[in-house]
């Protein structure tokens, strides 16, 4: 989504497709191990008899390996976490051909205490040192009872005020993700869903169904105390299923609102305390861009994290470079607030620039001292993730 | 996904090379008598055989009424409205109960089960059977005389022209 696998030096692409056995499951220890070709439904099928998944879910059906190189995350990362909390281990050809195994050939204990913590040093390294062939991950069960929710508000404040409270009571909520009038819009239009225009929110409850039932009063209670109305339920898996589908398909749908369009979505994550004030003022920001691109605000409210998905038209005078204003605002207010230009798409290409402000200069030159260690001839996806 | 309660009718290994839909169809009609059931649903066609032949079998054998292929099943009023895929489109007819019903893809989507269920499932009854309980001997009904791989891919020839081609053709006899 960085633009992380284009060759801008030249050399050679990888693909490892075809690298794709599943090499062995333990549901004693909810671990499974896959090579790199191996797609997450394609790993959830295999396992749907234990009991199991694997619920990191970034919309695509992307390649496990693949997901542990991005450090991915999806909407239900506010209850399972992101790939950096799921990866046991990792099997990684390094720039000069050696074979690492960051927690050790073929151990997968749930925690370990010995020696550096390789394992998330590259989860997220988005290829910069070296290739991942097989990882390690870490299954969960699948609860006895899930449950959706989709809630309207009167404006974007009420909606992430009941987010926060949520968060604060400690709600163990499995997805909340946060959808603007436009990202309904283009989703009742490409989804064939129904739903009134206006700031939403989609809700799901994992667990037993004492707890689902125990959560959910729990939160319609803040939703009307903040305002929120129309709380409609989605029970049947297929329901749920066609729900959670358009919310993954919003980039297709907010590219089709504008015929002919090129899309690009931010992915800034800041503070909870920081999200309210930053999500009105990005508005704002995209309101003031309507004559040249359609934004629609989606997210992963509950993890601090949003993406704008602009839509334009690239033919349009001056369209390009207000996209470029537009997320250049994002991303620096976002900085402002103590957050980051990137919750889970990575640096690769189009980031480097934000990193000198984010991180700092100790910072870049500790990443640069890793990087010409593992990678002294700098081989390794040039050009990308560190400045 | 999931039951209560299980009956497992063993089927020995040396055996199982014989086992037909007629001989599961008279064991499910058997047991639905014994259990007092109002409904047999079992899939339309395995994926092993392809025979599409055990739910039809077995509502003869308990000459109940069959709703076959069904991609939407409804209670009204005591009997199903069952919509059937069928080669012109849907056919939608309805039945009494009790009744045999055979399940098309578009049916629904399969529920995996949970953990905590499988859990459960480990303490939940299961009896064990043979098909002698239900007075079914698996007598094979018919010999399979053959079993074979279809030819291994010959080497395609690559020809210098169309004339070569076409000669090509003529020589191997797929043209005049």
């Amino acid at each position: 989504m960085e633009g992380g696998v284009v060759a801008t030096q030249g050399g050679v692409c990888v693909d490892l497709t075809k690298m794709d056995r599943i090499i062995e499951v333990h549901p004693e220890n909810f671990t499974a191990t896959v090579e790199a070709g191996v797609t997450r439904i394609s790993l959830n099928e295999y396992i749907r008899d234990t009991g199991m998944w694997f619920p990191i879910d970034p919309g695509a059906d992307a390649s496990l390996c693949g997901m542990a190189a991005t450090s991915a995350s999806g909407t239900n990362a506010v209850r399972y976490g992101t790939m950096r909390e799921n990866v046991v281990n990792l099997e990684v050809v390094l720039a000069d051909g050696r074979v690492l195994h960051t927690q050790g050939k073929g151990r997968a204990t749930k925690k370990t205490a010995a020696g550096y913590n390789l394992t998330n040093l590259l989860v997220g390294s988005e290829g910069t040192l070296g290739i991942v062939t097989q990882a390690t991950l870490r299954l969960y069960g699948i609860p006895e009872a899930m449950i959706s929710a989709v809630c309207l508000f009167p404006d974007i404040r009420s909606a992430i005020d009941t987010v926060v409270q949520t968060m604060q009571c400690s709600i163990p909520i499995a997805r909340i993700e946060f959808l603007d009038e436009a990202s309904i819009d283009a989703s009742n239009r490409y989804s064939n869903l129904n739903q009134k225009l206006a700031p939403t929110l989609f809700l799901e409850f994992h667990g037993s169904k004492l707890s689902v039932q125990e959560q959910a009063d729990a939160v319609g209670a803040i939703v009307s105390e903040n305002g929120g109305s129309d709380f409609q339920w989605a029970l049947k898996f297929e329901e749920r299923k066609k729900l959670w589908k358009a919310r993954h398909d919003l980039y297709y749908a907010g590219k089709a609102s504008i015929p002919g369009a090129h899309a690009y979505s931010t992915d800034v994550c800041v503070p909870l305390s920081k999200l309210s004030e930053v999500l009105t003022e990005t508005k704002k920001d995209v309101d003031a861009a309507a004559k040249f691109l359609k934004g629609h605000l989606v997210g992963h409210v509950g993890d601090g994290n949003f993406h704008v998905l602009i839509a334009y038209d690239p033919n349009l005078p001056d369209a390009v470079d207000k996209l470029h204003d537009l997320v250049d605002k994002i991303n620096r207010r976002a900085l402002a607030h103590g957050g980051t230009c990137t919750g889970e798409h990575g640096i690769g290409l189009g980031k480097r620039k934000y990193l000198a402000e984010e991180l700092g200069e100790v910072n870049l030159d500790v990443m640069r001292s890793i990087k010409t260690a593992l990678d002294p001839n700098h081989i390794m996806n040039p050009g990308k993730k560190i400045p | 996904m999931g039951a209560d309660r299980a009956v497992h009718v063993e089927v020995p290994e040396k055996d199982y090379a014989s086992l037909q839909p007629i001989h599961v169809s008279k064991i499910l009609a058997k047991l639905a008598q014994q259990e007092e059931a109002s409904l047999v649903l079992v899939g339309k066609q395995a994926i092993d055989d392809d025979c599409n032949q055990t739910a039809q079998m077995t509502a003869a054998y308990l000459d109940w009424p069959q709703g076959t292929f069904a991609s939407k099943i409804e209670k009204t009023n005591g009997d199903l409205h069952v919509t059937r895929e069928i080669d012109g489109g849907l056919e939608t007819i309805k039945l009494k109960l009790p009744a045999v019903l055979s399940s098309d893809l578009r049916l629904n989507e399969p529920r995996y089960a949970t953990l905590p269920n499988i859990m459960k499932a480990k303490k939940k009854k299961l009896d064990k059977k043979t098909p002698q309980d239900f007075g079914v001997e698996i007598k094979p009904h018919m010999e399979i005389l053959k079993c074979e791989e279809p030819p291994t891919r010959q080497a395609g020839i690559v020809v210098e022209s169309a004339a070569d081609l076409v000669a090509k053709l003529r020589e191997l006899g797929t043209i005049p």
